[in-house]
C-alpha cells in the first residue's frame, strides 16, 4: 500500500472542503482544550484541598487508647478454658497515653524500608491563660525538624519561625485564633495549665494558621522537650508516633500490621479521612466525564462531515476505484482524513488547553485559610495531555471508521452508470 | 504473452431488479494485440454492462474473462484493483477527473499508485503524454477550468500513464462536438499506429466506428 499517496489524497480532499474540515477540527480542539483545562484545574483544586488535610495528616498514627483489656485474667486460667466466661462491669485501667518502649519502636520503624519518615509527638489538653482569660486547648510537643520535613509546618507559620522552638527555651508556636483571643503577639509570655495542674510560662515565638478554624482556635506547638517538662514526664515520654509512608496506598495494611506488632492503636489516613478521597475522585470523574462528552460530541461532528463528504465525493471515489484503488485503499483515505482532523484538532487543543490553564493559573485567588496559595491552583500533568490527545485520536478514528467503510464499499459501476 | 489481449468466454449477465432479465447472453469474443475495436449497438442492448465486466469493475457475471492469458474471473477486490491500475486504461463518456487535484496530478495519480517509477519519472511521463495530447499548457490548471474536449484528452493521458495492455472507452466522444470528436479519434488512431496500443471503444457514432479496425455489433445481448 502506498501510504504517502493515500495521505496526499486525503489532504487533497480536505483542502477541497477546507471550511468544514476546520469546523470539525475546531470541535475536536474545543473538546481536547476543555478536557485538559478541566482536568488540570480540578486536580489542582484536589491537590490544594488534599494538601489542606493530607500534607498535614500522618499516613499512620500510632497511639495508645484508653480502653479495657481484651485479655482478661479468667481467660488465662486453665480451669475455665472450656467454659464460656461472662464478665461484667469491666473498667479500663488508665495506663496513661504514653507509648511504652517508644525508642525501640521508633528504631524499628526507621529501619522499615516502606516508611518515609516518622515524627514523634506529645499530644495533651491544656488551658492557655494570659491576663484574665482562660482558654481550653491542645498543645503538641513536636520534633521540629521531622515536623517540617514530613508535614511542611513552615508553610503554615504566618509569623516568626518554627525553628526558634528548638532555640528558645520554653517557647510556644501559637495557633492564630488562640493568639487573637488571648490578644498576644510574638514576644509575649502566656501561661499553660496541664491536666495535672502544673502551670508553666511560655514565650510566644510565632503564629501558625492552617485555615481550619477548629484547629487554629485551639492548637499550639512546642518542642518535645518542653512538653515533657510541662507534664513532668521523663525524656522518653511520647503519646503519638506519626508515620509517613513512601506509598500512601499501603497505609491500611501497614496500620494493622504495626498495631499488632507494637501492641498499639493505629489509624490510617484512608480511614481517618475517607470523605476527602471521595471528594477527590468525584471531582476527577466529573472532569473526565465532561471532557470525554465534549470529545464524543466532536466525534459526531466529524462523523457528519465525513458522511456528507463521501456523499459529495461519490464521483471521486468511483474514479479512484476505476483507476486502480481498492476498497481498502479508499477506506484508508477516509480514515486518514478523519485522523488528520483529529491530529490537527488535538495538537491545537493541547496548545489552547495549556494556554487556558496558564491563564487560570494567573487569576488571583486569595483566602485567609490558605496562606500559601495566591492564584487558582492548576496541576500541570503531562498524563492529562497524553490522555486528551489519545482520546481525540480515538474518537476521530471511530467517527471516521463507519463513513470510511461505506466509502470503501461504494460500487463504482453504480456511480458511473448513474450519470 | 498470449495471442489475445482480451478473451471473453461465455459471458452471461442478468439483473434481478425488478424482474429477472438477461442482458448478456453467452457472449464470447477476443481482441488481439494492437487492434482498434469498436462496439456498436442500440441503446439498452448491454454495451456498457459488457464494458463494466471487461474492465473488472463488475464481478457479478457468469463466464470467464482472460486478460493477456491471465484469468481475471474469481480474483478478489484488491487483486482486480491492481489489474485495473496496471493493465487497463479507462476513458468515460463523462470526463471523470478528480476535481480536487490539478490536471498534472490527475494524470500522475494512477502512476503513483502503481509505484513502478519514481515520482519524478512519473511527472515526466505525464508531461510527455499531456504534451502529445496538446494539453501541456493547461497542466497546472484545475479540471473545472477546462472544456469538455480538453478534459477528455486529459482522461486519455491518464489512461496511458501506466502503459496499459488495453484502453477501454464507453462513448468517449459521446459528449463532444464533431470537431472534438474527430480530435479524440485521431488521438486513438495515433496511439494504435505509433504505440501499438490496443483499444476497445463503445460508440454510437457510425462514422467513428467505420474508421476502426473492427466493429463488434451487439443486439439484445448477443454479438451479430
Ligand atoms: N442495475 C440495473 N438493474 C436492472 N437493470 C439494469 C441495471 N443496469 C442496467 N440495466 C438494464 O440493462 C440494459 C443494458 O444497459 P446498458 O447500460 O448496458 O445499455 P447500453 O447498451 O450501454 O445503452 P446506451 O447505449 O444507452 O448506453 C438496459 O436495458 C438497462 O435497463
Ligand atoms: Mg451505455
Amino acid at each position: 500500500m502506498n501510504l504517502k499517496l493515500l495521505i496526499e489524497i486525503s489532504i487533497g480532499l480536505l483542502r477541497a472542503r477546507i471550511k468544514q474540515s476546520i469546523v470539525a477540527a475546531v470541535g475536536v480542539m474545543f473538546g481536547v482544550c476543555m478536557f485538559v483545562t478541566l482536568l488540570s484545574f480540578m486536580n489542582g483544586l484536589n491537590q490544594m484541598l488534599d494538601g489542606l488535610i493530607i500534607n498535614r495528616t500522618a499516613h499512620i498514627r500510632l497511639y495508645n487508647e484508653i480502653k479495657q483489656s481484651t485479655d482478661q485474667p479468667v481467660n488465662a486460667s486453665k480451669a475455665y478454658k472450656e467454659n464460656i466466661n461472662f464478665i461484667h462491669s469491666i473498667k479500663p485501667k488508665d495506663k496513661g497515653k504514653a507509648i511504652y518502649n517508644s525508642e525501640s519502636i521508633m528504631h524499628a520503624l526507621n529501619q522499615d524500608s516502606r516508611v518515609l519518615g516518622i515524627a514523634p509527638k506529645i499530644n495533651t489538653p491544656i488551658f492557655y491563660s494570659a491576663g484574665g482569660i482562660e482558654l481550653p486547648g491542645l498543645i503538641n510537643g513536636i520534633d521540629i525538624e521531622a515536623e517540617q520535613k514530613l508535614f511542611y509546618l513552615n508553610d503554615y507559620v504566618i509569623e516568626g519561625k518554627s525553628a526558634d522552638l528548638s532555640i528558645v527555651n520554653n517557647s510556644i508556636l501559637l495557633g492564630n485564633g488562640v493568639a487573637e483571643k488571648l490578644m498576644v503577639e510574638i514576644g509575649d509570655v502566656i501561661y499553660v495549665t496541664t491536666a495535672q495542674g502544673t502551670i508553666s510560662a511560655l514565650k510566644v515565638i510565632g503564629l501558625v494558621q492552617f485555615g481550619l478554624m477548629e484547629i487554629d482556635n485551639t492548637q499550639s506547638y512546642t518542642s518535645i522537650q518542653t512538653a515533657q517538662k510541662l507534664m513532668g514526664e521523663s525524656n522518653n515520654y511520647i503519646t503519638d508516633i506519626n508515620i509517613k509512608l513512601k506509598d500512601l496506598s499501603q497505609a491500611p495494611a501497614l496500620a494493622k500490621d504495626y498495631a499488632k506488632r507494637f501492641e498499639l492503636d493505629a489509624i490510617d489516613i484512608q480511614t481517618a479521612n475517607a470523605q476527602f478521597e471521595t471528594g477527590s475522585s468525584v471531582r476527577s470523574i466529573i472532569s473526565y466525564a465532561v471532557g470525554i462528552t465534549l470529545l464524543i460530541v466532536a466525534g459526531f461532528g466529524i462523523y457528519n462531515i465525513l458522511n456528507m463528504m463521501i456523499y459529495e465525493k461519490m464521483d471521486t471515489i468511483a474514479i479512484m476505484k476505476a483507476t486502480g484503488f481498492s476498497g481498502k485503499d479508499v477506506k484508508y483515505i477516509f480514515i486518514f482524513l478523519s485522523l488528520i482532523i483529529g491530529i490537527a484538532g488535538g495538537v491545537f487543543g493541547l496548545a489552547f488547553g495549556y494556554m487556558l490553564s496558564s491563564i487560570i493559573d494567573q487569576i488571583p485567588f486569595e483566602t485567609a485559610s490558605l496562606p500559601t496559595i495566591k492564584t487558582y491552583p492548576i496541576y500541570y500533568n503531562p498524563t492529562y495531555y497524553l490522555i486528551g490527545f489519545t482520546f481525540a485520536l480515538l474518537t476521530t478514528y471511530i467517527a471516521g471508521l463507519l463513513p470510511a467503510r461505506k466509502a470503501g464499499s461504494i460500487d463504482p459501476v453504480e456511480i458511473i452508470r448513474g450519470k | 504473452m498470449s495471442e489475445f489481449i482480451l478473451d471473453a468466454r461465455n459471458i452471461c449477465k442478468d439483473f434481478n431488479d425488478p424482474v429477472k432479465i438477461e442482458i448478456l447472453k453467452n457472449l464470447s469474443f477476443t481482441v488481439r494485440h494492437g487492434e482498434f475495436v469498436s462496439v456498436m449497438g442500440k441503446s439498452g442492448c448491454g454495451k456498457s454492462t459488457l464494458l463494466y465486466i471487461l474492465s473488472t469493475m463488475d464481478t457479478d457475471y457468469k463466464g470467464e474473462l482472460y486478460l493477456n492469458g491471465e484469468l481475471l474471473t474469481g480474483k478478489n477486490d484488491a487483486q482486480l484493483a491492481q489489474v485495473r491500475n496496471e493493465k487497463i486504461g479507462f476513458v468515460f463518456q463523462f470526463h471523470y477527473l478528480l476535481n480536487e487535484f490539478s490536471i498534472l496530478k490527475n494524470v500522475m495519480i494512477p502512476g503513483l499508485k502503481l509505484g513502478k517509477y519514481s515520482a519524478e519519472e512519473i511527472e515526466q511521463r505525464a508531461t510527455k503524454h499531456l504534451d502529445t495530447l496538446g494539453m501541456k499548457d493547461h497542466m497546472l490548471k484545475m479540471p473545472n477550468q477546462l472544456s469538455g474536449g480538453q478534459k477528455q484528452r486529459v482522461a486519455i493521458a491518464r489512461a496511458l500513464i501506466n502503459d496499459p495492455l488495453i484502453i477501454m472507452g464507453d462513448e468517449p466522444t459521446g459528449n463532444l462536438d464533431k470537431q472534438n470528436s474527430d480530435l479524440v479519434f485521431d488521438i486513438f488512431k495515433d496511439l494504435t499506429k505509433e504505440l501499438k496500443q490496443t483499444l476497445l471503444i463503445v460508440t454510437h457514432d457510425g462514422d467513428f466506428a467505420k474508421r476502426t479496425d473492427r466493429i463488434i455489433e451487439m443486439k439484445d445481448g448477443v454479438i451479430i
